[in-house]
């Protein structure tokens, strides 16, 4: 190994990423320090912006840990609704022969690409007439739905990987394709099933757009939303206040990639044995 | 148990695999589906064990018509070419899972499991995961799991094809001694000549969805039944000479030999010469030509002859001749064990 090449590569790999870590620094620094009036030197150490979790910050304002609950519910939900139709759905696309098969991946491929932002407003009149609108259930739905394209083609690939002859030794065994599909294939795409739980929660924990329109109430009210709540309200901007909720907001994300970061690398490898 | 494949049909979408072939292997009896990849034996070996649909003909298994039956209830133990053992099971849950199927107690289970470990002498490895064992191991794991249910018949998918030379050979002899143990009647697939001829008491030689001929292996390797068997079976294969037949032989304009015994055809021919039947060391009509490549094997050597008419022989010699490149020679057919074959490539 060059030694010199690596110096190089790291020093240009430190000035690229420079900035971004700059802002991340200064994101802690200042929701715990309060700095001059226009300066960036912090002047005195201080909790006070992080006081949004033991008072209510104005009185209209659901509890900080009613919405990081919200927030868990959604994403944890989401995860699961995207996990479950993605282990049978994928295995169907996989490895069943059933009518209009090609149509179903075409359309896969197709959703999976398709900027859904645009399909806000119908969704909007759907959740309505289902009754289903400015509730936590039914932004966790339509999240799932959305998400589900992805998971799905995550989970194919995985699928595709397994031979086929583990499957075909199964059912000489004289399993069911069922019981095949439960005690030997499912084991095999474990490692994609993790990363797909872990990337769909991820997902849905930053998921803001679907939550402000679709669940604007008090009642539903996720981190995302809440922070933009914080921000849009104020007449009199504490940006050391936001910058404690961003940070209070990212920190679970931090953790979970720092604990996950090698089972969700298993989505980028396109399905190698873990 | 009997397996009566009769008038069986496969196709695949439109392109007709197989057609109207028929089969019998009986109790006890292990045969070979030798042939070239596509030939269409994988395709027979997966429709008996009932992974691909049977589109026309009937399967018996004894007097059991088994031919509309799932795979799940057929009584048929399959390896296949790379073992499909379940990687996240240990040895013994791999070769407990068909049993665990049928819904057995859990010491039933380890009884039996034990015995075949026994049996296909892995007793010692029971709790190691498939990654931890070797080719040959993984092999019979995978055979310990194929009979452990006890079934009627035995199917082997290219079973040696994974293996390396020397693990091979061990094999071969171990699968055999297996099929005697347990008396099983046995399919086994294969590409290789040796595999067929060495494990087998018959082989079926297909080409095209079609058994060219079925036979044991000695007599297919003495009488094969066209100019495509004569050329599959044989290592070093066998040479092919172009003739003429016209009350004697014609080879080129320089050679010609007496027609064999019994043998009245005319006209343009085949003869298909083994390396053992030609060289100095034979007696008979002789051929004349020159050397052109020796390949020493150790114990013997093998010599192309080139004939003037630029049709090549092959002969084994044993070693220590004194025989050198581009020396004409004038050596010895044994007329007796040559074959004919007429211009469509049947034998004569």
């Amino acid at each position: 190994m060059n030694t010199k090449g690596n110096w190089m590569l790291i020093l240009a790999l430190s000035l690229i990423s420079a900035p971004l870590v700059i802002m991340y620094g200064f994101q802690l620094i200042d929701s715990v320090s309060r700095p001059a009036p226009g300066g960036i030197i912090p002047q005195e150490w201080e909790l006070t912006n992080w006081r949004f979790l033991w008072t209510s910050i104005d009185s209209a304002r659901p509890s900080i840990w009613r919405v990081t609950f919200n927030t868990f519910v959604f994403a944890s939900a989401t995860a699961l609704l995207v996990c479950a139709f993605s282990i049978t759905a994928a295995y169907a696309l996989s490895r069943l022969n059933f009518p209009a098969r090609r149509f179903f991946l075409a359309g896969l491929i197709m959703l999976h690409a398709f900027p859904t932002i645009t399909l806000i407003i119908a969704i909007f009149i759907v959740l309505q007439f289902l009754g289903l609108y400015d509730s936590l259930m039914g932004v966790i739905l339509v999240k799932a739905a959305l998400e589900l394209p992805f998971g799905i083609w995550i989970m194919k690939g995985f699928y595709d990987s397994v031979p086929w002859e583990i499957e075909m030794a199964g059912v000489q065994d004289g399993a069911s394709r069922f019981r095949v599909w439960r005690e030997l294939i499912l084991p095999q795409v474990k490692p994609g099933l993790s990363a797909l739980l872990i990337f769909s929660f991820l997902a849905g924990w930053s998921e803001f757009i679907l939550p402000l329109v679709l669940a604007p109430g008090a009642d539903a009210q996720v981190l995302a939303t809440y922070m933009n709540a914080v921000i849009a309200d104020d007449t009199r901007p504490d940006y050391g206040l936001f910058k404690a909720i961003g940070m209070f907001y990212a920190l679970p994300v931090i953790a979970v990639y720092l604990l996950f970061q090698k089972r969700l690398m298993n989505i980028y490898g396109g399905g190698t044995k873990g | 148990m009997r397996i009566e494949l009769q008038n069986f049909t496969k196709r695949f979408g439109d392109t007709t695999v197989i057609e109207d072939m028929s089969l019998s292997v009986a109790s006890g009896e292990m045969i070979a589906l030798l042939g070239p990849s596509g030939c269409g034996k994988s395709t027979t070996l997966f429709a008996i064990s009932g992974i691909h649909r049977i589109d026309g003909g009937t399967l018996h298994f004894g007097d059991r018509d088994v031919t509309r039956l799932p795979p799940q209830d057929r009584p048929v133990g399959v390896v296949f070419q790379n073992y499909a053992l379940y990687p996240h099971m240990s040895v013994a849950d791999n070769i407990g899972f068909p049993l665990r199927v049928q819904n057995l107690k859990p010491a039933e289970i380890k009884r039996r499991v034990g015995e075949m470990a026994e049996l296909v002498q892995i007793g010692n490895l029971l709790a190691r995961k498939p990654q931890q064992l070797s080719g040959g191991q993984q092999q019979r794991v995978a055979l310990a799991r194929a009979l452990v249910r006890k079934p009627d018949v035995l199917l082997l998918d290219e079973p040696l094809a994974n293996l390396d030379a020397k693990l091979r050979l061990e094999m071969r002899s171990e699968i055999r001694r297996l099929q005697r143990e347990t008396g099983i009647t046995a399919i086994l697939v294969t590409h290789d000549q040796i595999e067929a001829m060495s494990m087998c008491d018959r082989i079926a030689l297909m080409k095209d969805g079609r058994i060219e001929q079925i036979s044991t292996p000695g007599d297919m390797y003495e009488r094969p039944a066209s100019r495509y068997v004569a050329g599959f079976l044989g290592n070093p294969p066998i040479s092919f000479l172009r003739a003429e037949a016209n009350g004697q032989l014609t080879i080129g304009a320089d050679n010609a030999l007496p027609l064999p015994h019994g043998t009245a055809a005319r006209g343009p021919i085949t003869l298909g010469v083994r390396p053992e039947h030609f060289g100095p060391q034979h007696r008979g009509p002789s051929i004349a030509g020159q050397v052109s490549f020796i390949e020493p094997q150790g114990r013997e050597d093998l010599i192309d002859v080139t004939l003037p008419c630029d049709q090549r022989l092959r002969a084994i010699v044993p070693a220590g001749h004194d025989i050198a490149l581009g020396q004409p020679v004038n050596w010895q057919l044994d007329l007796s064990r040559v074959h004919l074959f007429d211009a469509e490539g049947a034998r004569l």
